[in-house]
Formats: C-alpha cells, sequence, structure tokens
C-alpha cells in the first residue's frame, strides 16, 4: 500500500498527475462528442462531477456491505441512479442542453473515470478522502472539457460561450466542431500535455 | 591493424546510386509541365497560390525541424517543395491566400510531422492538407473558375465532374469535350485539369523508374473497368470510362500522389492490391458517392492499409518454406 497523500496532494492528482482525459485517457467517448461548443463542454463536465461525488460518496459509505463479486454491478445501479436524476434535471430546467448532448448524460452511466474512481479509489478508501479523490477528478475533467471545448468553438464558430469573439474576417474552420477536429484537438493537446511531463520530469530527475 | 580487423556491419550493403533529394528533384521536375500548364490557363491566381504553398510549407518545415533539433540541411531535401506543388495543384485557383497558407501548415504539421516527419507518415501530406482544407472551408474549397483562355464571362464555373453529377441526365453537348479535358481547357484544382501536361510529367518518372508502374496502372485500370461496366450497360445513365480517366483529379492522383514511396506499398503484389483498391474506390465515389470526385479520399483510405498490405505480401525468404495452412 503506497503512503497516503496529504488532503492538498490528493485534490491535485486529479488536475494534472492523474488527469482523467490528458493523462489516464479515460472518458474519451464524451470529452470527443460534446466538446463543439464551450457551454456543451461545462454541461456535460459538470453533469459527470455531480454523478462522480455523489457515487463516490455512496459507494465508499457501503463498500463494507458489497460483496465483490458483484460490486461492478452495484456500482453501475448506483452511478446510474444519480444519472438519471442529473438527465432529468438537465432535461427540465435546460432543455436546449439536454438537447444539445444527446444520448451522452444517459451515457455517463457507463463513465470510465467514474467506474474507474469507484473501483480504484472510493471501494478502498474512507468516505473524506474518496470526497476529495472525487472533487479532484472532477475539476480535472472540467477544465480538460473547458480546455478542448474552448478550442474548438474558437477556431470552429470564432465564438466563445456564444459570443461572437473573432470579427468577420475570420472565415470558420468547420472541421473543428466535427468528429475530425475533435481528434485533432485532442491529439494536439496530448502531445502537449506528454511535452509538459518530459520535460519536468527532466528537470527534477 | 586494419588488416586484422573482421569488419561486421548488418545489411544494407549495397547501396543505390539515388538519394532521398535526387528522387524528390526527379518528382518536382516532373510536376513542372502541369505547374507550367496551369500558371497559363489560371494566371496570377496560379501563381500566387504556388508561391504561398510552397513558402509556407517550408517555413512550416523549418520551424519543427528547428523545435526538434534535426537537421536543417533536410529542409532541402526538397520534399516539402513537393509537398507544397501538389497541395497547390489539388486548390481550386479562387481560393484565397489565408486558407492556402493554413492548408500548407496542416499539410506539414498534420501530415507529416506528427508522425516524426518525412519516411514515417501514414498519409500522403499534401492530401492531408487538402482534405483539411476540404472539410474545414467546405464552400471556399468546391468554388471554381472558368480558366482565363476560355471566353466566357462567369464567376463561377463548374468543374466537369460536377457536371456529371448534378446535371439531371447526360444530353449531348453537356458533357465537356474530350479534347478540352486533354489539353486542360476546362475548369478544376489547379493542377489537375490539363491530362497532357500531367502525362509528359509521368512519363519522365516512369522512364527514370522513381515511381512504380503497376500503381497508376492499376489505378487507371480498376476505374475504366468499373465505370466501363456501368457504361455498357445502361450509356444513357453512365458516362464513358475515358472521359472518367481524363476528367478531374484522376491522373494527378495515379500519378503523383498514389505512388508517394512513404505512403504506398513496396511489393509488387502489394502495389496492384492498393491500386487496384484506389480504383475502385474512385469509381465507386463518382458514380454513387455525395461528391463529383473521390480521388483524394480514395487515395487516404487506401494508404491507411499500406502497413497491413506489406505485411500480407511479404515475398518469402529465399530457402524458406512454405506455411501450410
Amino acid at each position: 500500500m503506497p503512503p497516503k497523500k496529504s488532503i492538498g496532494a490528493e485534490y491535485l492528482k486529479g488536475l494534472w498527475n492523474e488527469n482523467p482525459v490528458f493523462r489516464q485517457l479515460l472518458g474519451m467517448c464524451p470529452t470527443l462528442a460534446v466538446t463543439n461548443a464551450v457551454i456543451n463542454g461545462i454541461a456535460m463536465g459538470l453533469a459527470t462531477a455531480f454523478v462522480l461525488i455523489l457515487s463516490s460518496l455512496v459507494v465508499s459509505s457501503i463498500k463494507k456491505l458489497i460483496p465483490s463479486q458483484v460490486r461492478i454491478a452495484t456500482y453501475i445501479v448506483i452511478i446510474a441512479s444519480f444519472v438519471t436524476i442529473a438527465d432529468r434535471f438537465l432535461a427540465a430546467f435546460f432543455p436546449p442542453i439536454s438537447k444539445a448532448l444527446g444520448p451522452y448524460v444517459p451515457l455517463i452511466v457507463v463513465n470510465c473515470i467514474i467506474l474507474g474512481r469507484q473501483e480504484a479509489f472510493s471501494s478502498r478508501n474512507s468516505i473524506g478522502r474518496s470526497l476529495i479523490d472525487a472533487l479532484g477528478m472532477s475539476t480535472g475533467f472540467i477544465l480538460a472539457l473547458l480546455l478542448l471545448s474552448s478550442i474548438r468553438e474558437l477556431l470552429g464558430s470564432g465564438s466563445f460561450l456564444g459570443h461572437q469573439l473573432l470579427g468577420s474576417w475570420f472565415k470558420p474552420w468547420t472541421i473543428m466542431i466535427l468528429p475530425a477536429g475533435a481528434f485533432i484537438t485532442l491529439g494536439v493537446l496530448l502531445g502537449i500535455a506528454l511535452l509538459i511531463e518530459s520535460k519536468t520530469k527532466a528537470r527534477s530527475v | 591493424m586494419k588488416e586484422n580487423t573482421f569488419i561486421l556491419k548488418s545489411s544494407p550493403h549495397f547501396r543505390d546510386k539515388d538519394s532521398v533529394s535526387k528522387i524528390m528533384y526527379a518528382v518536382i521536375i516532373s510536376l513542372i509541365p502541369a505547374v507550367a500548364a496551369s500558371i497559363y490557363f489560371f494566371r496570377l491566381k496560379a501563381a500566387l497560390i504556388y508561391i504561398t504553398c510552397v513558402a509556407s510549407c517550408l517555413i512550416t518545415e523549418a520551424v519543427f525541424l528547428k523545435v526538434r533539433k534535426k537537421d536543417m540541411h533536410s529542409l532541402w531535401d526538397g520534399s516539402a517543395i513537393i509537398t507544397g506543388l501538389l497541395l497547390a495543384m489539388t486548390l481550386p485557383p479562387s481560393l484565397s491566400l489565408d486558407l492556402v497558407i493554413i492548408g500548407s501548415v496542416m499539410a506539414i504539421a498534420l501530415g507529416k510531422q506528427v508522425f516524426g516527419g518525412l519516411g514515417y507518415n501514414v498519409f500522403n501530406p499534401a492530401l492531408v492538407g487538402r482534405a483539411f482544407l476540404q472539410i474545414a472551408f467546405p464552400v471556399a474549397m468546391t468554388t471554381w473558375i472558368p480558366p482565363s483562355t476560355l471566353q466566357v464571362n462567369t464567376a463561377t464555373f463548374a468543374t466537369p465532374l460536377g457536371n456529371l453529377k448534378f446535371l439531371a441526365s447526360i444530353t449531348e453537348g453537356s458533357l465537356t469535350p474530350l479534347k478540352d479535358l486533354f489539353w486542360g481547357n476546362v475548369g478544376g484544382c489547379l493542377g489537375e485539369t490539363s491530362a497532357i501536361a500531367l502525362l509528359a510529367g509521368a512519363l519522365f518518372l516512369l522512364f527514370r523508374k522513381v515511381i512504380d508502374w503497376r500503381i497508376p496502372v492499376g489505378i487507371i485500370s480498376a476505374l475504366a473497368v468499373f465505370t466501363g461496366i456501368f457504361w455498357i450497360t445502361s450509356p444513357d445513365k453512365y458516362t464513358h470510362p475515358l472521359f472518367h480517366v481524363l476528367a478531374g483529379g484522376l491522373l494527378i492522383g495515379a500519378f503523383f500522389m498514389a505512388t508517394d514511396m512513404v505512403t504506398s506499398p513496396i511489393t509488387p503484389l502489394g502495389a496492384w492490391i492498393y491500386a487496384l483498391g484506389i480504383g475502385s474506390l474512385i469509381g465507386l465515389i463518382r458514380l454513387f458517392g455525395g461528391f463529383p470526385e473521390g480521388v483524394m479520399f480514395s487515395i487516404l483510405f487506401m494508404n491507411t492499409f499500406v502497413p497491413l498490405i506489406n505485411r500480407y505480401t511479404r515475398p518469402r525468404i529465399l530457402g524458406e518454406r512454405r506455411r501450410r495452412a
């Protein structure tokens, strides 16, 4: 068992060292699919954060009651309950966003970030630590989606959160709001993340 | 000391006198007739696009070589110049220069350098740049102007394949005459219009054995057979194969794009598979797809299969027994 990290380190690891998108490459499906506009990215990030934090809380508090043979199924039931809440909430209060996100809100059920945190962390750590871990991972995921969707919306429509930022001289790169643009942006960002990682590693050694 | 040393060296022991830059400059020479023809047909616009394209490709390449701390000599091996020339040849003459720059940067950055530079790229860099532009700016990439040698006063002009695709039926006179297709007196991308100029350059390359003859022969015959079958069965609905071979980007694609040494198979059998695949895909897209032209997508698509083709068409090593199935 590795030595326990401080509370701060437990939170911060989700932002960079174990960032779900850039370091663990988890949750690629929503990352690629819904980041064509900043508002969609934020909504997806918040919905995932809601589900992740609450499921981590529940899983870590009942971890002793879950038989290990059916643990995955139990996690899924817990996650699915919160996803249903998030899905209905979005549909009731933000119908346009709910429509834009389409099937990707229900698909949070099988989001591997959430399932991965339950299996790897909440099921073997205290409630407090699980909460901090879930908060860190959620922040990391939201930041990643925000970065990706900002780049894509700026280049693909010349706007940010629907406000036209670039003047009429700018010709929108339609490809950036299409799936191909998602892969190109994510690929370039992953490359940059790896480059930063290798540079900082080389310095600390 | 030297006499007593037993020199151990791994293969290759025999080297050809060809080098990367020798081959690249042969390709550049072979492109000259087509470049000249396009400057004749589209005048200043064409010249500006060529200059912008080649310059921005060279600058992008230089930036990447600098950042990756590579030898700056490889900037002048000619590969970036070819990418620039080929990309320019696939662009519509009316494209504005800022889009040309974006395309060139993407061609070198996404098509070549992210994979590790020349020799490591999976896709033809010029076609990656063009595909990016095609999807990013679909309207600008499909606005055509008439060549200045045709005395027509219209702002836009349909390409021969566009006519074929979007006209309801093939009637006498609606088809671009073959004579114009052959000499290049038609609308279209800069370098694809003049069949005779492309063929002249291609003959030079074939003569110098820079390109594999199987690839263009395979592509052209596959397309001719594919479109020929449909033409024979219903000639009032489909046009004849010769039109398909001469129109659009088929010739430039078959001779200059698909034959790129890095992104085409190395075995003779592999070259046949690759070429037949490209040719029939072009036919499929042209006759039944949503786009009037399919050369770019067909070549990029078959590029992805090249590693697989190479693997399964590996020739038997001398003395190796045939493996029993």
